[in-house]
This record gives structure tokens, sequence and C-alpha cells, in this order.
């Protein structure tokens, strides 16, 4: 990667874009030739730790199967988003207890509690339960507080589920939409939307107001008088 | 094994290339010096594409930016961290210490804060008002013309408040606050805590054409590619080198000791190259170390010779001693008033936009330095860990605590951007008994003995901290916030960080003008070898309960000019 071809790429791309901006919502064109990047910004080391950590298997198919089915309980479609299944919650959470070691026990460990638990109601594993069968059982074990004694253990092994099924879905693609984060992009931030300052109450102080950045100068060089007082 | 010699003689060898080294290896290569810059990583350049974090998103990694491999998460822009492999520290038996190193070009300029705070006048004699520690050889008004320079050079966000201890600069614009920020202003403006726009070395305005501006996605830890924060690479030694400096950068290249000659003076280093294993040297005029506060102590114990038995710069025994740490406690809650927010790109810039400086009198307190508070919340893009508090917030609001389904879509909606969280960053007091040695028995993979670590806190610390929790307490109070965790008890040492853990170790080779008491005098030049300067936060006296970062590079700075002065009089 030529270093000075990048600078040099980059300032055409903020230089290109606008002097005059206005409001939060102009964003600025930030334009990075971008040569055929691999991965996400891995050293050569990160990689093989990626790459191992790939093809090590740590839960099998019929584990898997019953994550699947937990997932979409958890976060089943909406109307307006698919559901953890569709998001790739499953791999994500395949990948994450070999990345993350102490979740191993507690996911493998709670899977058996699941089975064992709807062997001893339904005599059937909890993957080939109804779905009567099966909400019968999470019923038992979703709210911790009041989860009867003998349902404890299921109910820990269903709150960290709800945790990676809500970080694995909030963190996809999917799921973002969904939350609807708008950032991650270029941006020019200028202050929070007039009607959101108003539902709470709030208001900026001229006096403030008169420190902050004026957004339109911001692609002009600064300059200072010897007293500190900017001039540009 | 052979020792592999250069034959070229450098000016000067600046060892580590961030903050410190760096600004040497500008000042230097702008006076003409012919250097060499020695990083013990790899090259690192923000805009390089392929190692490039900032502007990914979470589903990029398979982790999802958990820290399972880097310490601050996938993203964050440190190669090291707490434990490097190969490269091990220790502690003495009951203390503890946490040490990060970021081995890259840049050093650990490529993940910070940007928190970019003056000491202020007060901050250089300490002692004169609380007996406590030592004084500073120097005082503001010699520092000040450097934080002038700059200000101007790097470009800092702030705005003039005419606070005595906080002292004003040549200030670039701040952003306006966002809206966690406006509820912050509201409640601590209703405890007389003061609050003002923060300082931060991130450009919201043009300052050149090499550098672009700020486009506000809040990922300055990722190490930005336009240039727009700062960073040592892309804002000190990439344009020196671009001006046309002559300078050497060998990286990967880890250095173990400044040689000397038999009248004791510096030499050069030695070095060992970690692609080939091999032992190098290279000659110098000049040596400046700057391989951050430990490392430097480090190196010169290491640096025994006959003409220096007790290592370089060392007659004083002092090298090592007075390692402190920032001090630091953190506290976050759940903000109803805050629930159910329209959504909006409010990332803003990489970090926080308002903070309050030490706002107190330590004389109506039982602990004798300040802190200030840094704040943060919003609507952050979500990483790993996203939801995984959401139970505790239904507990907060008296709701059915779990559950399935797509209640829990609503939830998420519903708690997302109400959480409000503040850090104490504060003043540890310098002492002796708090230091860096090298074990007596252990090297690390490149035979170069490993530091061994002596800290503990005094109730100076731990009553700033348990003050610290009190305040973030009462200002969520005043926001009817629901607080998370307890308050921290006295065996939780009132939620101090661990020593090491705020990363801002300084202190390790104090400046002073008795050489039986300092490593270095007030141009960072060792009292024992004139040709061997520090130019990291080893020197400093004291910390401030300001970050190190701006007075490591203004100190920096003027060593800088003073060791091209003193070879233009032929004094060293």
């Amino acid at each position: 990667m030529n270093r000075r071809e990048t600078i040099k790429t980059l300032l055409i791309g903020s230089l290109a874009s606008g002097a005059v901006i206005s409001g939060c919502k102009a964003p600025e064109t930030v334009i990075v030739k971008e040569e055929e990047a691999t991965g996400y910004g891995r050293t050569p080391e990160e990689q093989e730790v990626d790459r191992k950590l790939m093809t090590e298997e740590f839960l099998n198919a019929t584990e898997l199967a019953t994550i699947a089915t937990l997932c979409d309980i958890i976060l089943p479609a909406s109307p307006t988003a698919g559901s953890a299944v569709e998001a790739g919650v499953p791999e994500f959470i395949a990948f994450i207890v070999k990345d993350i070691p102490r979740h191993q026990l507690v996911v493998r460990g709670g899977l058996m509690w699941l089975d064992s638990e709807a062997i001893s109601r339904f005599n059937k594993d909890f993957n080939t339960c109804t779905e009567e069968e099966r909400l019968a059982i999470v019923d038992d074990i979703a709210y911790p507080k009041n989860a009867r004694p003998e349902m404890e253990y299921g109910a820990r092994f269903f709150s960290t589920m709800r945790n990676l099924v809500l970080t694995g879905y909030y963190t996809s693609k999917m799921g973002i939409e969904d939350l609807g984060y708008v950032g991650n992009q270029p941006n020019v931030w200028d202050g929070v939307p007039k009607e959101v300052l108003e539902k709470h109450g709030l208001a900026y102080e001229e006096e403030w107001l008169a420190k902050c950045v004026d957004q339109s100068q911001r692609n002009t060089t600064a300059e200072w008088d010897e007293e500190g007082n900017l001039l540009t | 094994m052979q020792i592999i010699e250069s034959p070229k003689v450098y000016d000067a060898i600046i060892v580590g290339s961030g903050a410190g080294g760096g600004m040497a290896a500008k000042v230097l290569s702008e006076a003409g010096l012919n250097i060499a810059v020695v990083e013990a990583g790899p090259f690192f350049d923000p805009a390089d594409p392929k190692t490039r974090t900032q502007l990914r998103w979470p589903y990029e990694s398979p982790r999802r930016g958990a820290n399972s491999v880097r310490d601050f998460g996938d993203f964050d822009m440190a190669y090291g961290g707490w434990d490097i492999k190969g490269e091990p520290y220790t502690t003495t038996e009951g203390t503890e210490f946490m040490w990060f190193r970021s081995r890259m070009l840049g050093g650990r300029t490529n993940h910070w804060g940007r928190i970019s705070l003056r000491f202020g006048p007060d901050d250089f004699h300490r002692k004169d008002f609380d007996g406590l520690g030592d004084n500073w050889p120097i005082t503001y008004e010699e520092i000040k013309p450097y934080y002038d320079k700059l200000d101007k050079l790097i470009g800092v966000f702030g705005s003039k408040e005419q606070l005595h201890n906080d002292p004003d600069g040549f200030f670039l614009p701040p952003p306006k606050p966002r809206l966690h920020d406006l509820y912050y202003i509201k409640a601590a403006r209703k405890l007389g805590i003061t609050v003002i726009p923060s300082r931060l070395s991130i450009l919201t305005k043009r300052i050149n054409d090499d550098r672009g501006v700020c486009f506000y996605c809040g990922q300055c830890s990722r190490s930005c590619f336009a240039y727009a924060d700062f960073s040592s690479g892309s804002c000190l030694i990439f344009p020196a080198q671009k001006a046309g400096g002559q300078i050497d950068l060998f990286t990967n290249c880890m250095v173990s000791k400044v040689t000397v000659d038999a009248e004791g003076k510096a030499t050069g280093v030695a070095y060992i190259n970690k692609e080939d294993r091999r032992l190098y040297e290279l000659k110098g005029k000049v040596v400046v170390l700057a391989a951050s506060a430990c490392s430097t102590a480090r190196i010169l114990l290491n640096s025994k010779s006959s003409q220096h038995p007790n290592g370089l710069g060392n007659s004083s025994n002092v090298v090592g001693k007075y390692l402190h740490d920032s001090t630091g406690a953190s506290r976050m809650a759940f903000i109803p008033a805050l629930m159910n927010r329209k959504l909006y790109n409010e990332d803003g810039v990489g970090g926080m936009h308002v903070y309050s400086p030490w706002w107190l009198d330590n004389k109506k307190l039982d602990f004798a330095r300040g802190y200030h508070i840094e704040i943060w919340g919003g609507l952050g893009m979500p990483s790993y860990g996203f939801g995984m508090g959401n139970t505790t917030i239904q507990e907060f609001l008296g709701e059915e605590v779990g559950g399935y389904g797509n209640q829990l879509r609503k939830d998420v909606k519903r708690f997302y951007g109400a959480i409000l969280g503040f850090g104490g960053r504060g003043e540890c007091i310098a002492r002796e008994d708090n230091y860096c040695e090298l074990d007596p028995e252990q090297v690390d993979e490149y035979g170069i003995p490993v530091l061994r670590f002596n800290y503990s806190f005094s109730d100076q610390e731990r009553n700033q901290a348990r003050h610290m929790h009190q305040t973030f307490e009462e200002i969520f109070d005043t926001l009817d916030a629901h607080v998370f965790g307890d308050t921290p008890t006295r065996e939780q040492n009132y939620g101090l960080n661990k020593p090491g853990e705020i990363i801002h170790e300084v202190g390790t080779t104090r400046m002073g003008n008795d050489p039986r008491s300092s490593v270095c005098n007030k141009y960072q030049q060792l009292h024992d070898v004139d040709n061997v300067f520090i130019a990291d936060a080893g020197p400093f006296v004291s910390q401030a309960d300001k970050n190190c970062t701006w007075t490591i590079m203004a100190l920096s700075m003027r060593t800088s000019e003073y060791i091209v002065e003193q070879l233009k009089k032929q004094n060293i």
C-alpha cells in the first residue's frame, strides 16, 4: 500500500465534499481507495487465531439444531424484521463458545439440562417436542425471578441464551437495521435535533453554543490571534 | 552469536515511536539531524486499508468485536495489550500492577482517548500546597510556549474558560453536546460541579492540507484513516518524512540496552530484530529514550556496565521508583428519562463532548489531589455485550424480568441510548516505594530481564475513589437514575481501578535539580550521561489530575529543541 497515494485520495475526498454543510444530515464523502482488503483489519497472527477457531468444532449438529430452535423462540421474526436464525445467530453462537470458552460448559450443560427436562416431561428431546411442549418448558425458565427451585439451573441457561441471542442478533446487519442505529458512516454532527430537545425539555444555551464549531467553516484552515482566539 | 553493527553514525537514535518519540523524531529531523527511530512493533499507518478497523461493522468480526483477542475489542487499534506472548512482567507478592503496551508504530497514540489537557500552574508544585511528593524543577510558564506550539501543530478542540488550573490554549471549536451530555450538564450544575466542553486532539476544523477533518464516526480508538485525530505516525512521523526528514525507521526491533564507551558516554543502542532474532547495534551521538515510562526504566536498568554498575543513569538509585498511574473509578446508570429515544446519528467525536475538570478545594476533603470526570453514553454502535444488561433494567423498572419473543425487541428499543457512564480520573501521590525493577529471575524471549512491579495504594487514593463514587451517585440521583452495582466498599478499595489500569504510568525516571534524588535534569537529560535524554512520561514528577499525553509531547518538544541547541554548541 502506497501511503502517499492513500493520503492523496483522502484529501481529494474531503476537499471535494461541499464546503457548505448544514444540519447533521449532510454526510461528507470520504473516498478511500480500497485495494482488495481481506478480513477486518487483522494482523497475520490474528488471522491465524480466527482461522483456527473457524476450523475447530465444539458444538455438534444436534446441539446446534436445538440452539436454532431456541434462537427463534427468543427472537422470532417480527412483521418488519427476520428471526434470529435468519440473522445467522446460531453460527455466531457456534463461534463465540469457541472464542470465549467459559460459555462452553454453560451452553453444553444447559442443552443437556433442557433435553433431560423434556424427556422427563414428554419422553422426547426438546427439539422433537411440539411447539406447545417446548414453550411449556421455556415458560418455566424464561423468568428467572419466578423460576421454581427445580427450574433454577434451566433459568440460568436460558438467561445466557437470551444474552447471546440478543447480542448476536443486534450486532448482525439485520439486527442493526431493526434497532435503527444510523451511524458508522461519515457525518457532520451539528447538535441534537430540535424536536428531540423539545421532547426532553432541554435547550442549548447561547453562551455554550457560541463556543461550538460552525460547521460551515470546518474546511477553512484554523488561524488564531496571539491570545489564542480563533479568527477563522 | 555475532553482533551486527551498522557503520552509519546517527545524530540521534530515538527508542520508541509513540507521543514522545514521534515528537522527538519530528523536531530533530526538521533541524536537519540524521535520525533512527527504533520501534518494538510493526509499521502501522492508520490509512492502510489492510489494517483498518474504522467504519467496520460488528458483523465483520466473527466475535462481534468481543475482547478475546484485543483487550479493548477487535476494532481497537492496539497491537499488544495487557499481556504479550513471550514478554511477561511480574509483581512482588501482595501487590498488583497492570501494564498495557502497544507494539506498533505510533504506540498507544493509535487508540488513546485523545484527551489533551495541559497541566496547570499548581500541578508543577503540589508539594507547596499539601507537603506530599515533590515539586517539579520547572513551572507552567516555562512549558506554556510548548503547549501553545503543540496546540497549533496537532490541533485540539476546547474552549476558553479562564480556569486557573486548567489553562486555555489555542483551541479548535468543540462539537455541540449530545443529548446525554445535556442531561449531565443540567445535573452537574445543580450540584455546583463545573462542566465545560471537553478538550480532545481531534480536528473539528482543518489545520493543514495533510490531514482531514473529523467526520464524526466516534471511532478515534480505531485510529483515523483521514488523520483527523492525533496519532504519532499520522501527525508527527509521516509529516516529518514527507518534509524530507532523514529518518530511518527500524520496526520490530526491540532495544535491550544503551551501549557506552570507556568514559561511560552513550554510543548507541543494542537491539534484537524480532524477525531474524539476531542482535544488532546502532551508533548515535545522542540517544533519546521514549519507549514508555516503564520500558525506558527497564532499558536503563538493563544497561549495566563497569562504568554504570547500577544501570545507566542510576547513580541515584531512583530509576524505576516513583512510578504512578492515574487513579480511576467508574460507574454507570440507566436514565429512565432517556427511554424510547428518537433515533438519529449521534456518533459524534471519538470521546466525550463535555467533561468536568477538578472543581473542589482539597482543604475540606480527606484526600490531597483532584480528579476530573469523563462522561459517556448515547446511541452507540452495538457490539458484543449489547442487550446483556436488559434484565437488570427490567428489574430497575419493576417489570417482569426475563422473557422471550418479540417483547424483547421492544425492550431493546426502549432501553437503547439510555445509559450514562462516568469515569473519574485523578492524581495518585508519587511514592518512592511504588516502583518497577528488573526481575532477578526472569528474562523475556529476547533474553532481556523482565520488569517486576511493586505498587500499592494509600488512603489518599482510596478516599479519592470513595469521593468519586459519592459524586457519581449524587449526579445520578439528580437524574432519577438507576445505578448499576453497589457502592464499592473499603475492602474493594472503594472501586479504584488496579494500578496501571488507567494506562497513564509515569514517574520512573523523574526529573529534578538534585542528581542524588532524580534521574534527569529539567531538560530530561540524564544527570549521569549527558548524551542520553528521556522523552516519555518517565521524567514526570507528578501526574496531575490530567491525562499525560499533552505534557509528554510539550516536554519532548522542549527536550528535542534543547538537544539541537546543545549539539550546535558542541556541548554533547
